[in-house]
């Protein structure tokens, strides 16, 4: 198929979906072009699996309008099978076949050979295991073996829902590091879906911030930072709350808010470096005291909060 | 598209001999129930019955009594009995026991169900106390009563002549039963429940993400669905020929026809079942509930005749009396494919509605 490397891959205008009363999506627009890794980020029940299953043909929208490689899925869905790799969240396969066997099966659906089998044994680093059922996997060897029959046909796009979910952070990593290799292998474009901010920091490019069936803000992580005119957060806990004296009339502070229980402090500044020692300053003067001082930049997870008032984390 | 083909068939291969439970359900279990029920009901079986004896004043029996101690053996251990054995070379063995004790225990051991009749006498006449509802204290009034009047249990001017002619054995009975059975359940639990899991474990749903050809999913389910209850049909024939000497008397043509649109049906049945259930504990509810009020009715273990009249002509017409009668007649009376047409053509188009049915509202996801 000829496609141009300058127009989207993915184009979604206006996607509305709703299931009974819920509204899991509210005019979501989104486009994803040629060898790009987009990040759709939210919290559980955000609308991001909604999302991915509409470009991946599984459901339909209500309204709007769905476009893969400038196509619809209705009258080319051979056609985009064969040009999407896909991992649902929670697939489970055969418990009793092996490795190999399930990836034989699905790699016969494309017409596929033992060669093929073995490069994706290899690339998803599970040879040792080809001979074991899949019962006997555990749950990072599984969600290899979900990337690998993804990868089967070699996709130009592949379509990863929450591929790490409950996974421990070194079979996560392990993932990571397939899904780089193949970027810079293959080029080939990925819409990831992740409640795991630093997932989504560490693998894409683009990032699409989802809530509540909408998308609050896309861009790249400098774009989504700078767009919110916060860079750099100090964060510390107040030993004396009562004599903390009063920051809301300094231009440096962005944003401030207080855990009246813990004590934190979170102060969103625009240069840490010229506000601390002023910061120190007027506290020492206040008689407060505070410990467990930090200074960092600002995460995905902070311009969540500040968005919507809630952590990623959050169900 | 031949290599997809292959490979789902080999695929549904595996799963089923890789899975140690489908392999008894559908080889073992059949042939350990035929081997239990083939041999209970082939052995002469010992009849037992228990009668409790209420006798207020010994002095006073002139009949049970006298009867007790000089026709019956006398035990004391663990407690004083009187038990009599009429032994029939056709028969088997018919042993009655008789308990002394008061009436107050003889409530007792009757509400217990530890006998079936009480005996008491009064003035010269034995009485007999029991349900006439209960069909055991009824065989149980006409023996003993029989032997207190001194007669034989077996009359002299008749002669006993047990039938073991091919097909009029219980064995003969039971093999179509079992055959029918084990295709019903290998079907709506191979079939069903194998399709609902596959969906609940969102399997159906990434198959179909790919170019994977439906209809090629369905018919490698179908073909090794076939060859499953061909296997299990060929391994109980075998055994009941080896061990009972059960064999086909009827055509083999009419044999594999019925084989073929029983299988059909509930291969259909499965497929509607399957086609809109979404977790397994549903399906599992819904397959018992098919299940079993079949295997109760429809003849497999005991003939349906015995239900009430105005329940035969239904239970006739359900598909597993249908399946189980024709073949019955097939294997035990001869019949060839004429005497069936009818509930093959039956079987066969219920199965293409069920089936079309099924494909048609199916969810695959």
């Amino acid at each position: 198929m000829t496609y141009s490397q300058t127009q989207p891959i993915v184009q979604a205008v206006n996607i509305h979906k709703s299931f009974k009363e819920v509204k899991a999506l509210n005019g979501v627009d989104l486009e994803i072009m040629p060898s790009e890794f987009t990040a759709l980020l939210g919290p559980n029940g955000a609308g991001k699996t909604t999302l991915v299953e509409i470009i991946e043909g599984i459901q339909f929208p209500d309204t709007g309008e769905i476009k893969l490689f400038g196509k619809h899925w209705k009258g080319n869905k051979d056609e985009l099978h064969h040009q999407i790799g896909i991992s649902l969240q929670e697939t489970r396969f055969e418990d009793k076949l092996t490795t190999r066997e399930t990836l034989k099966m699905f790699a016969s659906f494309y017409g596929l050979n033992n060669t093929r089998v073995d490069e994706i044994l290899s690339i998803v680093n599970l040879q040792e295991k080809q001979r074991s059922y899949v019962v006997n996997l555990s749950g990072g060897q599984r969600q290899k073996l979900a990337l690998g029959i993804s990868l089967i046909h070699n996709p130009k796009l592949l379509i990863l829902d929450e591929p790490t979910t409950g996974l421990d952070p070194t079979a996560r990593r392990e993932i990571w590091d397939i899904l780089h290799s193949l970027q810079e292998t293959h080029g080939t474009s990925m819409i990831l879906t992740t409640h795991y901010m630093e997932e989504a920091e560490n693998l894409c490019k683009n990032i699409v911030i989802i809530d509540k069936g909408k998308v609050l803000a896309k861009g790249t992580l400098e774009e989504l930072i700078s767009a919110s005119k916060t860079s750099e957060i100090i964060q510390f806990k107040v030993l004396n709350k009562s004599l903390f004296p009063d920051f809301t009339n300094y231009s440096d502070v962005k944003q401030i808010e207080k855990d009246e229980i813990s004590g934190l402090v979170t102060m969103q500044v625009s240069n840490t470096s010229d506000f601390l020692p002023e910061l120190i300053g007027k506290i020492n003067l206040a008689g407060c005291g505070i410990a467990e001082l930090r200074c960092r930049y600002v995460t995905l997870d902070d311009l969540f909060i500040q968005m919507t008032g809630r952590k990623l984390t959050d169900a | 598209m031949k290599s997809q083909f292959n490979q789902l068939l080999v695929i549904q291969f595996k799963e089923f001999f890789r899975e140690p439970g489908a392999l008894f359900w559908s080889f073992i279990f059949p042939i350990l129930i035929s081997l239990a029920l083939g041999f209970a009901f082939t052995d002469k079986p010992v009849v037992f019955q228990r009668a409790a004896v209420v006798l207020p004043n010994n002095a006073d029996s002139i009949i049970i009594k006298p009867f007790l101690e000089k026709k019956c053996t006398q035990s004391i251990s663990p407690m004083l009995t009187y038990q009599l054995t009429i032994d029939n070379q056709h028969l088997g063995k018919t042993t009655t026991q008789f308990i002394p004790c008061t009436w107050k225990e003889s409530e007792i051991k009757m509400k217990r169900g530890e006998i079936s009749i009480i005996l008491t006498e009064e003035k010269g006449k034995v009485q007999f106390h029991f349900d006439p509802a209960n069909s055991g204290s009824r065989l149980a009034y006409i023996s003993i009563s029989s032997l207190l009047d001194g007669k034989s249990l077996v009359s002299d001017q008749s002669e006993i002549k047990p039938l073991e002619s091919k097909g009029t054995r219980y064995i003969d009975f039971l093999i179509p039963g079992l055959l029918t059975m084990g295709i019903m359940s290998s079907c709506l639990w191979g079939i069903s429940y194998g399709l609902i899991e596959k969906r609940s474990k969102k399997l159906l749903r990434r198959m179909v993400a790919t170019p994977m050809k439906k209809s090629f999913f369905m018919m490698t389910m179908f073909t090794s669905r076939y060859v499953f209850t061909i296997l299990e049909t060929i391994v109980l024939l075998i055994f009941a020929k080896i061990v009972f000497g059960v064999s086909v008397q009827g055509s083999w043509l009419a044999f594999a026809a019925i084989i073929i649109s029983g299988s059909f049906f509930f291969m259909g049945l499965s497929i509607l079942l399957a086609s809109r259930t979404a977790n397994p504990q549903v399906g599992n509810g819904f397959i018992s509930a098919i299940t079993m009020p079949m295997m109760l009715l429809s003849g497999i273990f005991f003939s349906y005749s015995n239900f009430p009249d105005f329940v035969v002509p239904i239970i006739r017409y359900l598909p597993l009396t249908l399946f189980t009668d024709s073949l019955r007649s097939i294997i035990n009376e001869g019949s060839g494919i004429m005497d069936v047409l009818v509930p093959l053509s039956i079987l066969s188009i219920t199965g293409l509605i069920t089936f079309t049915a099924g494909l048609k509202i199916y969810k695959w996801y």
